[in-house]
């Protein structure tokens, strides 16, 4: 009993985690239409960030900050230097931001090498933690809490703010929104850094207990894409019930067949898209 | 008359490239030739690629999955399991189409980028079996095993081997792309709801399309397995994916043969670039950057149009818009294609 509640939290912190790299991503992807392969090496770099700046300066919270902060950096970037001349061409922006994947990645290994870092937590984030009979990390606790906090922050964001409201009718109808007089140009980049930033702090949350290696961009890429392709594209609900589901058949997954937890998430997203080939929340456009 | 002039001009064009390709081997080193069997092998993956890319409109990111399937199972089936030869080869393409119809099966329904995402999905779902299933796959350390047979052992013998069945293979892919079924893709890829609207089962066409692309990414597969006598999880990773890909992109989508010229470049470029740096990834992806800004038509296309723009500057400003609109006709961009047709 105590072993499966273990599994279960275990697949709740992954999710928050894969939630936090998978809102960005669909955030990106919904209003843009850009499917942001860079993400998994966005991630990544955010980690890194964050290893290095926590090591120096001993703060895990300014590690963070600065990992979300270089990320959004990273993506407006990618998007005012690369993005500006595929623009309205969804293929070529995709293609593209598979390029800028590989040469992030590549830079990363010359920077922090191949070895495999882990992000320092403050005292008060490590060891474990008694309740309900079982003992548990704090850190995958804070993981989790932060995940809903995420979770909460974007719906507040999204339903109850102006911007939110611009990018929701973003969602639907890009150019109806720019008819109306609204700079769609200026939602679509706060988006853009939002959404890259979110990747970033992902990094930085994910650095301290799945740990940093040059692989792990494209391992967290394929949850992120599963995410989205269960979730429906633009949907934070779609996302959170993506991540949910994709981790808890992750985590299961690796107890049940170490070797194959791969393919465990597998199965029920070709079930999925059996039925619905947009993902649960998705709509056609 | 028109007609015959231009296919008699495609065969003299033809027999030149493969009378080049016969007498290679006798104008450069054993090791060259052996770069030159690559070529050809990834040649032969980024046709496969562009039934899908060019034809059928559809830009698939797993097709090195499906050609890794084949060289895993090969050298597993050889190596490993201890099976004879043919029935690794016949395993290898079987796994390979096996995975081409799980993927097609999956991916047909969708169009243009969601497309894309989901091959790029499954094929990355094998990436990570083949790096975690190490009872099978040796995981990092891969599987590695010499599994061509005893006359194919020096260079130029695999290379004659290797232009015989990959020219066969090309061979097959252009009457597949000129059937009247590779018409009915080009009819898909150019207007999706047309085509449906007269009839035509789109999905079906698209996975029967999905699955020969397969059986050709396969082969390529086994002869990978033949000339490289080792696979690990990079042979199925995204990069390899890419690299097929931008060869066909480079060489011109929807040309069919321009991918020979898309890998004979990218793989040259491979190895110019590992005599000065380590950084190989680094370069194709700057590569795939500046080939979607600048010429996502591909080099050949490229070069067409800015021979038009030329010839059209030469004779007058009044042609010159004729020209633009022939080459903005002409030259196949990638996205426009996948534009067609509800995501």
């Amino acid at each position: 009993m105590s072993m499966l509640g273990f599994n279960l939290l275990n697949g709740a912190t992954f999710a928050a985690l894969l939630f936090v790299v998978g809102s960005g991503f669909t955030l990106i992807f919904g209003l843009m239409r850009i499917v942001n392969l860079a993400h998994g090496a966005l991630y990544l770099l955010g980690g890194y960030v964050a290893f290095s700046v926590a090591m120096k300066t001993g703060s895990f919270a300014l590690g963070i900050a600065c990992a979300a902060g270089a990320v959004a950096i990273a993506g407006l970037l990618i998007d005012v230097v690369l993005l500006r001349f595929v623009r309205g061409n969804d293929l070529r922006q995709v293609l593209l931001t598979v390029g800028v994947a590989l040469v992030l990645n590549d830079a990363m290994l010359v920077i922090w090498g191949g070895d495999t870092f882990t992000v320092p937590v403050p005292q008060w984030l490590q060891g474990p933690v008694q309740f309900l009979g079982m003992t548990y990390p704090v850190y995958r606790l804070f993981v989790l809490g932060v995940g809903v906090a995420i979770f909460l922050g974007l719906w507040l964001l999204l339903n109850k703010t102006r911007l939110g409201a611009l990018i929701r009718a973003g969602v639907d109808d890009a150019e109806m929104v720019e008819a109306m007089g609204v700079n769609i140009r200026r939602v679509f980049i706060y988006t853009l850094m939002l959404g890259t930033a979110l990747a970033g702090i992902g990094g930085a949350l994910g650095g301290a207990f799945l740990s940093l290696y040059p692989t792990a961009d494209a391992e967290i890429l394929v949850f992120s894409l599963a995410v989205v392709i269960i979730g429906g594209r633009g949907s934070l609900a779609g996302a959170a019930v993506g991540a949910l589901l994709v981790a808890m058949l992750a985590t299961f997954g690796q107890v049940w067949f170490p070797e194959l937890a791969y393919f465990v998430i597998f199965g029920p997203m070709a079930v999925l898209l059996a039925f619905r080939p947009l993902g649960l929340f998705g709509r056609a456009t | 008359m028109n007609k015959l002039h231009k296919v008699s001009k495609h065969h003299i064009w033809t027999a030149i490239v493969l009378a080049a390709l016969a007498l290679l081997p006798f104008a450069i080193s054993g090791y060259q030739t052996s770069l030159a069997t690559q070529m050809l092998i990834f040649a032969a993956l980024a046709m496969s690629i562009d039934i899908l890319a060019g034809y059928a409109g559809r830009t698939p990111l797993g097709h090195g999955a499906i050609f890794g399937v084949a060289t895993y199972v090969l050298l597993y089936y050889v190596t490993t399991a201890g099976g004879s030869l043919w029935g690794g080869i016949a395993l290898g393409i079987l796994a390979a189409v096996g995975t081409a119809v799980v993927f097609g099966a999956l991916a047909i329904r969708t169009s243009g980028v969601y497309f894309l995402l989901l091959t790029l999905a499954l094929g990355m779902i094998v990436w990570g079996v083949s790096l975690r299933w190490t009872s099978v796959t040796g995981g990092e350390n891969g599987i590695r095993g010499t599994v061509k047979p005893e006359w194919l052992a020096s260079h130029v013998n695999l290379y004659y081997f290797t232009l015989a069945i990959t020219s066969l293979m090309a061979l097959a892919m252009w009457r597949f792309v000129n059937s009247p079924f590779g018409l009915t893709l080009k009819g898909i890829r150019e207007s999706e709801t047309r085509m449906k609207a007269l009839g035509y089962n789109v999905p079906l066409h698209v996975f029967i399309g999905f699955v020969v692309s397969g059986f050709f990414a396969g082969m390529a597969g086994i002869l990978y397995a033949f000339y490289n006598s080792f696979v690990s999880p990079s042979t199925v990773e995204l990069r390899q994916s890419v690299a097929g890909l931008l060869m066909a992109i480079v060489g011109g989508i929807g040309t069919l043969f321009g991918s020979l010229i898309g890998s004979i470049v990218i793989i040259t470029l491979e190895n110019l670039v590992s005599l000065y740096t380590e950084r190989w990834s680094m370069v194709l992806g700057l590569m795939f950057i500046f080939t979607m800004i600048f010429a996502p038509e591909g080099l050949v296309g490229k070069a067409r149009q800015l021979m038009a723009r030329r010839q059209a500057r030469l004779s007058g400003a009044a042609t010159l818009s004729a020209a633009a609109t022939q080459g903005a006709a002409t030259s196949p961009s990638t996205a426009g294609r996948d534009k067609g047709g509800g995501h």
